[in-house]
């Protein structure tokens, strides 16, 4: 926050200080219901930040001079907050997995209980994790093919810091018991407006720098961002439109009823696969795949219509969540027509991405950063295919609710959305940093080896758990009754979930493999840096690294 | 005509169907109009400029 003006510093301090008294309202009218315990949490994380706000207040005024490069600190800061939550997320995961071997693992606690850590998984690995590695690439992507400065430097901190808050709020309270019972938004009312004002400030961040951009065209991953940022904007408000008890509850209820709640829910549900864990992972392979290989897309053109085509399909989708349910068949129908239609727009950028690498293969065996990015197109091909098929209805009805599901999911996040990630970082780490190259090429290709062996053992466990418990569910005997009881197929899926388990550890352990490399990349001495033109930063100081919030 | 649920399905579904087909092909219009070949190639080229900077 060193760049920050004086005028920016007040109406930052402003902002927290109303922060803070929202906070005491919160924790005065909540007492001891969750919301008054996360008024404390407010208060006291938006006193953190007043603090961190003020140590800095009184130093040198800002340099002109600063106006003349790119806008990097809030980008330091949230790589660090990246590898946070990938940690903690898949931590939790780890935990969640092996408590479906153990059931004992829960330790007889309420707050421990699989229902209440299998949201703090999701929500830590899609919303931490992943929101904030998008939040942290956008910023990088906007600028450099803007050409432009961000556009206000207060901005790009309330979008950090705020959408942090959003997630620790979320996620302490599925450890205390508030849900909102809807999958992927079970944050009550009060985080979710406070995640509305967060996003429309990002929204209009990144529009802003659009406009100060230099360069005539506007480069195609910005497109994806932009409407990363748009969709789930207008997902978010839909689904969680609620009616809270009163201003001193956490409880809401949804204003949506029966099927209509079903179907808003998973039309939220499957664009938030395809705008939050699709489309801005998307941006990320269009900037950072042509600049680690050093070549151009294969074809641009191919880009765009691959954009469209997925904004406009994926709309469309959501009703494949709901076959064989009291959703009217059309609907159910145009879902599993639109999903299969996906297949296309999703191979074209699959496709689009591995023939970029054709002709550069050797720089794919020899850069395992560079093969992080080309499995992860590969696994976005694989995990697509893999959606448009267990969308059609008859495949549905042997792979929903089991395990399949989970191997399909998670061939998609840490296939593609993971594995993309960390391709993106080791590219954009050293650019930020200006270090020539990250601290240990070994320790990335141990991190690869590890994230690629954790993936297939937890995918290949699942698909055969899935398609197991599948079988059994409807084997029947000569007259016409099950075969296998429920405790029957409980059974059949035991080494099934100690392999997911191991497969999780293995990519858990990868990611402190890359917090490592990258905090030891920051660190590491003047020495290894590049020539220092003038476009370093003056005060060249190692912030944010992998330091969590100043309130965890 | 009264306006009923068959009605309103009816509509959707039809304008659906042409809001899909005129949306397709006002992309497939702007994707392969030649004066834009230009402009997508240079943007296809730009990321690999290597000075590190805003511009002016
Ligand atoms: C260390 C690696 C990971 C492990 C061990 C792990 C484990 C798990 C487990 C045990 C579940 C619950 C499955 C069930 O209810 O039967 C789950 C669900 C889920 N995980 Fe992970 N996970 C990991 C990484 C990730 C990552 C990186 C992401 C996203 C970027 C992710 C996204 C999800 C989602 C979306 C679900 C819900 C799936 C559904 O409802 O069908 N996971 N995970
Ligand atoms: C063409 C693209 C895709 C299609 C058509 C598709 C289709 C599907 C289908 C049919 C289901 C199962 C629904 C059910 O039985 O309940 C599903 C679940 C899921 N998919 Fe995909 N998928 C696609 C790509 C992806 C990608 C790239 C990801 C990324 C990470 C992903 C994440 C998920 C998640 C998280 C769920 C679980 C939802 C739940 O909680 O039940 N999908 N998808």
């Amino acid at each position: 926050m060193g760049q920050l003006t004086t005028g920016e510093r007040d109406f930052g301090a402003i902002i927290l200080i109303v922060l803070a008294i929202i906070g005491i309202a919160m924790a005065a009218a909540g007492r001891a219901d969750v919301l008054g315990i996360h008024g404390a949490m407010v208060l006291l994380y938006s006193l953190a930040l007043l603090f961190v706000l003020f140590s800095g207040a009184f130093g040198t005024s800002p340099s002109p001079a600063r106006l003349t490069r790119y806008y990097d600190d809030p980008i330091k800061v949230g790589v660090g907050l990246t590898l946070f939550w990938a940690i903690f997320g898949m931590f939790i995961g780890v935990w969640a997995a092996a408590q479906l071997a153990w059931p004992s693992l829960n330790f007889d606690t309420s707050w421990a209980s699989f229902g209440r850590i299998r949201p703090a998984h999701t929500s830590g690995v899609i919303f931490g994790f992943g929101g904030n590695a998008l939040i942290t690439t956008s910023f990088h992507v906007v600028q450099r093919t803007s050409r432009a400065r961000l556009a206000d430097q207060l901005s790009p901190w309330i979008v950090l810091f705020g959408f942090n808050l959003f997630c620790l709020i979320a996620i302490s309270g599925y450890f205390l018991g508030v849900t909102q019972s809807k999958e992927y938004a079970e944050a009550e009312w009060y985080a979710d407006i406070w995640l509305v004002i967060v996003w429309v400030t990002y929204f209009v961040l990144y529009v802003r720098t659009l406009a100060r951009r230099k360069e005539p065209h506007i480069y195609v991953a910005n497109w994806y961002y932009l409407a990363f940022i748009l969709v789930v904007a207008i997902l978010h408000i839909v689904n969680n439109l609620a009616v809270p008890l009163s201003f001193a509850h956490a409880k809401s209820y949804t204003v949506w009823a029966g099927v209509q709640d079903s179907m808003v829910q998973w039309w939220y549900g499957h664009n938030a696969v395809a705008f939050f864990l699709t489309a801005g992972f998307l941006a990320m392979l269009y900037y950072y795949l042509p600049k680690r290989a050093e070549r151009p897309i294969f074809s641009y053109r191919l880009s765009i219509l691959s954009f469209w085509g997925i904004t406009f399909f994926y709309m469309w989708a959501g009703s494949h969540h709901l076959h064989y349910t009291a959703l009217p068949h059309w609907v159910q129908n145009l879902g599993m027509t639109f999903s299969v239609m996906l297949l296309v727009p999703s191979w074209a950028s699959a496709g689009n991405a591995l023939l970029t690498l054709n002709g550069a293969w050797h720089k794919v065996r020899d850069d395992a950063t560079l093969r992080f990015i080309m499995m992860a197109a590969f696994f976005y091909g694989l995990s697509t295919f893999e959606g448009s098929f267990l969308a059609i209805r008859p495949v549905n009805a042997l792979s929903h609710y089991t395990d399949w599901t989970v191997g399909h999911v998670h061939a998609g996040a840490l296939g593609w959305v993971a594995m993309i990630t960390f391709g993106s970082l080791y590219t954009l780490v050293p650019a930020i940093w200006k270090r020539e190259r990250m601290y240990s090429a070994v320790l990335v290709e141990v991190h690869f080896w590890l994230a690629l062996a954790g993936t297939l053992i937890y995918v290949f466990a699942m698909w055969n758990s899935g398609i197991i418990q599948g079988l059994m569910w409807r084997t029947y005997s000569p007259d016409n009754t099950l075969v296998y009881s429920f405790v029957d197929t409980l059974l059949a899926m035991y080494p099934y979930y100690i392999a997911r388990a191991f497969g999780g550890l293995l990519f858990l352990i990868g990611a402190i493999v890359a917090a490592y490399n990258i905090w030891m990349t920051v660190r590491s001495s003047a020495t290894a840096t590049l020539p220092l033109d003038e476009d370093l930063p003056v005060d060249e100081k190692p912030i944010g690294g992998a330091t969590p919030t100043p309130a965890e | 005509m009264a306006l009923t649920h068959e009605t309103l399905l009816e509509g959707s579904k039809m304008w659906g169907l042409f809001y899909l087909i005129g949306f397709s092909i006002c992309v497939l219009i702007y994707t392969f109009l030649p004066s834009n070949r230009e402009r997508f190639e240079r943007a296809e080229r730009e990321i690999f400029d290597e000075d590190d900077g805003p511009w002016k």
